[in-house]
């Protein structure tokens, strides 16, 4: 009894397996139009730029759908057709170009404009935190030294005579 | 009463905030990089907009060279344009202008084929294969067609659309552009005839 409860479960197991397998590798019957789309709206066809090509309406760009369908059909990765695009109808279909050449600085100018910018940024508000060196000469209005003090204090104790005096 | 002479005090000047020159916030390596990139990016911007400012390829100027793989394998490159009047054909197989012009330029073909002089290159800009050689079909079209594969021939000629014809003199030069289809045969003959000389 124990034998062919486990002959069975052997059987089922490698039956899933091979059916994985197969189902891997068969090329997919019908792809819908959301698994065409994901891939469409990844790419541009050149007769209408800017207008991605899962929404575009020009005849041109639903047989490129189409294309993707076939391809998917054929079981090709996203990848692999991304890359048969390129090399059909050249780098620019792409929505993100690839950073080679002098697609290089669509990626790098952003980013060397922030860190300068936050460099700047840090350079400055450092600058303002530094404290302002005082001038040499001593301020007369805000604290007088002794001497002076004293010669006020004369000054006033004379006027208040002077005012008695009448 | 001894007069009392006050001194007035005139207010001191407080000393202004020293401010930091910019200068000073930027060392000089790094003004020197932000201004050499500056000026490299508005170089490489104003490029490419001059090359998008300068239109299809002028009459009278060396076209760009290129080649052709047909649909059938066969390359048509500088070698096999040598010394013949060429016409290079934009199309697409969704392009209805293209269907227009399609039976003119096949009947206009076979007329100069048997010369040896002229040769016709058909071009199929952003189509896909199948839909390229149901177009073929349908039009019984002989002269060598091809896709123009990652878009590198249209961009060299900087089209702006689909069909456009140029037709090239037996020196090279770009003799006749057509950014619109041909309405006639004749047209298409007036073009070519005075490229061939006696």
């Amino acid at each position: 009894m124990r034998k062919s409860i486990f002959a069975f479960g052997f059987s089922i197991f490698f039956i899933l397996v091979f059916a994985g397998i197969a189902s891997a590798q068969q090329p997919q019957a019908t792809p819908s139009d959301d698994q065409v789309n994901a891939i469409a709206k990844q790419l541009y066809c050149p007769v209408c730029e800017n207008t991605p090509l899962d929404v575009c309406p020009t005849t041109a760009c639903a047989r490129w759908r189409d294309l993707i369908r076939q391809q998917l059909a054929a079981g090709k990765t996203e990848q692999e057709i991304k890359d048969f695009f390129v090399a059909q109808y050249g780098a620019r279909v792409l929505g993100t170009p690839p950073p080679r050449g002098i697609n290089l600085l669509v990626y790098l100018v952003p980013v060397v404009a922030v860190v300068a910018g936050a460099y700047i940024l840090f350079r400055v508000y450092r600058s303002w935190k530094r404290p302002i060196p005082l001038p040499q000469s001593p301020p007369t209005d805000v604290a007088p030294p002794p001497a002076q003090a004293a010669t006020e204090d004369e000054y006033i104790h004379r006027l208040e005579e002077e005012v008695r005096k009448g | 009463m001894d007069e009392i002479v006050t001194e007035q005090t005139e207010p001191t000047e407080q000393p202004e905030p020293t401010e930091r020159p910019a200068q000073k916030i930027i060392p000089r390596w790094g003004r020197i990089i932000a201004w050499v990139g500056l000026f490299a990016l508005l170089a490489i911007v104003a490029m490419l907009l001059l090359r998008n400012l300068q239109g299809p390829v002028a009459v009278g100027q060396v076209p760009p060279t290129f080649t052709l793989t047909t649909f059938d394998g066969k390359q048509y490159g500088p070698a096999e344009m040598s010394g013949k009047v060429v016409l290079v054909n934009f199309w697409a197989s969704w392009c209805k202008p293209c269907e227009q012009e399609a039976p003119d330029l096949e009947t206009a073909w076979e007329d100069y084929q048997p010369r040896g002089d002229v040769l016709f290159l058909g071009i199929a800009w952003t189509d896909t294969e199948s839909a390229s050689l149901a177009y073929i079909d349908r039009f019984k079209i002989t002269y060598p067609n091809g896709p123009d594969l990652g878009t590198v021939i249209s961009q060299a000629y900087r089209i702006t659309g689909v069909p456009e014809t140029y037709i090239i003199d037996k020196q090279g030069k770009l003799a006749y552009a057509k950014l619109s289809p041909f309405t006639s045969l004749a047209e298409i003959k007036a073009a070519i005839d005075p490229l061939l000389g006696p």
